[in-house]
């Protein structure tokens, strides 16, 4: 049994809307990997839920209008890794959420939840940031789209208002198209484990693949929020493929990130995994968009 | 609390159910209470074990994150399902019997559950994707290798090839 004190269930997404303002103390439950958790450590115990995870409505990943990915809150980590859109245009998506916990948690584990938590080491978080992603909310006034990198305002807190659900996670046209990028996660187990630190990048390459035309790497765990990191993103962008380019642009993570001593690992063993991994995650975008390294 | 205890009807085992139900009760709790499923086992009780894993709608969940409420229109399989009409012992349970898969066997209707799973995709996989659909269990007896051959040994047998021999 869990010590919850009142468990509202909403029907629809206008319903939570509504539970949401008539219950104003009470937390938003998705798959529960987290929240049920953290009741059970007493965290959160004797809380109010309103759980959203009967909202099949906010399930599936689709293309918009404007082409643009349309991910539902609600979709497991492992219908992400399976759908073809994802494994057709932000596969590193797909292979970053499939390194979370383990099998039967990445069942009932959401992108959604991932995301709202506001932990910086959320394995999808450093490749939607590189990804430039936008947050759907939908509340009593209506929908609203922040930038994920608005979305998240500190450790744990993140820009949902009282009134508000988190309903989509969209990844623009403009940022997908044409790029290949890579997820590394380091940890100290295959499974079942927190990242000591994550990297993911993603490149767009000339289309004589000698130049990058565009680089993006983010970072989780390098600081209280996911982060992007501008200075090597400039290292690197509009330079040559080339194994010096991804040496000064793994060097240049440094500059960027601003990770912290914690049980998991100490701050100067994350920078220097963080330049390492940087490095590796631009190499391995290379290969997968058919460039080579000279 | 009101409404502290809500109808749900699913299906357990391919039987239609319907119980009423305390809303603060995860899944684990109502399979073991409300059905005596004791196969379901209460192990770390934060998702983290799987000695608690079910297959929910084709899928495995460790039930003991898992909201009993949310069962509701749901096709629930536990290990009891495994059972043939005259108690005879499934497949891939007498695999992990003759693999000496179990010792204390208190995560062995996990495990079990997900090597269904995986069994009734029917494709082969290698050594190390097994590793990885089986990687939300712990077992702290077995050491894994003896569980994973019961697995491996039973999709060979389901696909009707001969099992590679180590190289």
């Amino acid at each position: 049994m869990y010590d919850i004190k009142e468990l509202y269930e909403a029907e629809s997404v206008r319903d939570a809307i509504r539970l949401r303002l008539e219950h104003p103390e009470a937390q938003i439950i998705a798959g529960g990997s987290d929240v049920l958790v953290q009741m059970r450590e007493g965290k959160r115990a004797g809380k109010e839920l309103i759980s959203i995870y009967t909202l099949d409505e906010l399930r599936g990943v689709c293309l918009d209008m404007e082409d643009n990915l349309r991910i539902g809150s609600l979709t497991s980590f492992s219908h992400l890794t399976k759908h073809p859109l994802i494994r057709q245009h932000i596969n590193v998506l797909g292979e970053a959420v499939d390194m979370v916990g383990g099998p039967q948690i990445r069942n009932i584990g959401t992108i959604g939840g991932n995301t709202c938590n506001g932990v910086t080491s959320a394995d999808s978080a450093s490749t939607l940031h590189a990804y430039e992603a936008l947050i759907e909310l939908t509340g009593a006034e209506g929908v609203r789209r922040v930038p994920i990198k608005d979305f998240y305002l500190g450790a744990g807190k993140v820009d949902i208002r009282p009134d508000e659900i988190q309903t989509a996670i969209l990844i623009p046209k403009a940022s997908y198209e044409n790029t290949c990028g890579y997820y590394y996660k380091y940890a100290m187990r295959n499974a079942m484990d927190i990242a000591t630190t994550g990297c993911s990048v993603n490149v767009r390459l000339s289309p004589d693949k000698q130049t990058f035309e565009r680089v993006r790497v983010a970072f989780g765990v390098a600081g209280p929020v996911p982060m992007r990191a501008p200075g090597a993103e400039a290292a690197a962008g509009g330079q040559p493929v080339s194994a010096e380019t991804a040496e000064a642009f793994g060097l240049a993570v440094v500059g960027d990130i601003n990770p912290r001593d914690s049980w998991r690992a100490s701050k100067a063993f994350r920078q220097h995994v963080a330049v390492e991994m940087a490095r590796r995650c631009l190499v391995e975008s290379v290969k997968r968009c058919g460039g080579e390294l000279k | 609390m009101k409404d502290q205890f809500r109808l749900i009807e699913f299906n357990l085992n391919g039987k239609d159910v319907a119980k009423m139900v305390d809303c603060r009760a995860s899944l684990t709790d109502m399979l073991r209470d409300d059905y005596r499923m004791t196969s379901v086992k209460k192990g770390c009780e934060v998702g983290e074990c799987g000695a608690c894993n079910v297959i929910i709608d084709g899928e495995c969940y460790n039930s003991c994150i898992y909201l009993a409420v949310w069962a509701k229109g749901k096709k629930i399989r536990t290990l009891e399902s495994l059972l043939g009409p005259n108690g005879e012992l499934s497949d891939i349970q007498q695999a992990f019997i003759d693999e000496t898969a179990v010792q204390c066997g208190f995560c062995t209707p996990g495990f079990i559950m997900t090597a269904i799973e995986i069994l009734e995709t029917g494709k082969e996989y290698s050594d190390d994707e097994l590793r990885k659909q089986l990687s939300g269990h712990l077992c702290r007896c077995t050491g894994y290798e003896n569980i994973l051959r019961a697995v491996k040994k039973t999709m060979y047998k389901r696909l009707g090839k001969p099992m590679p021999t180590a190289t």
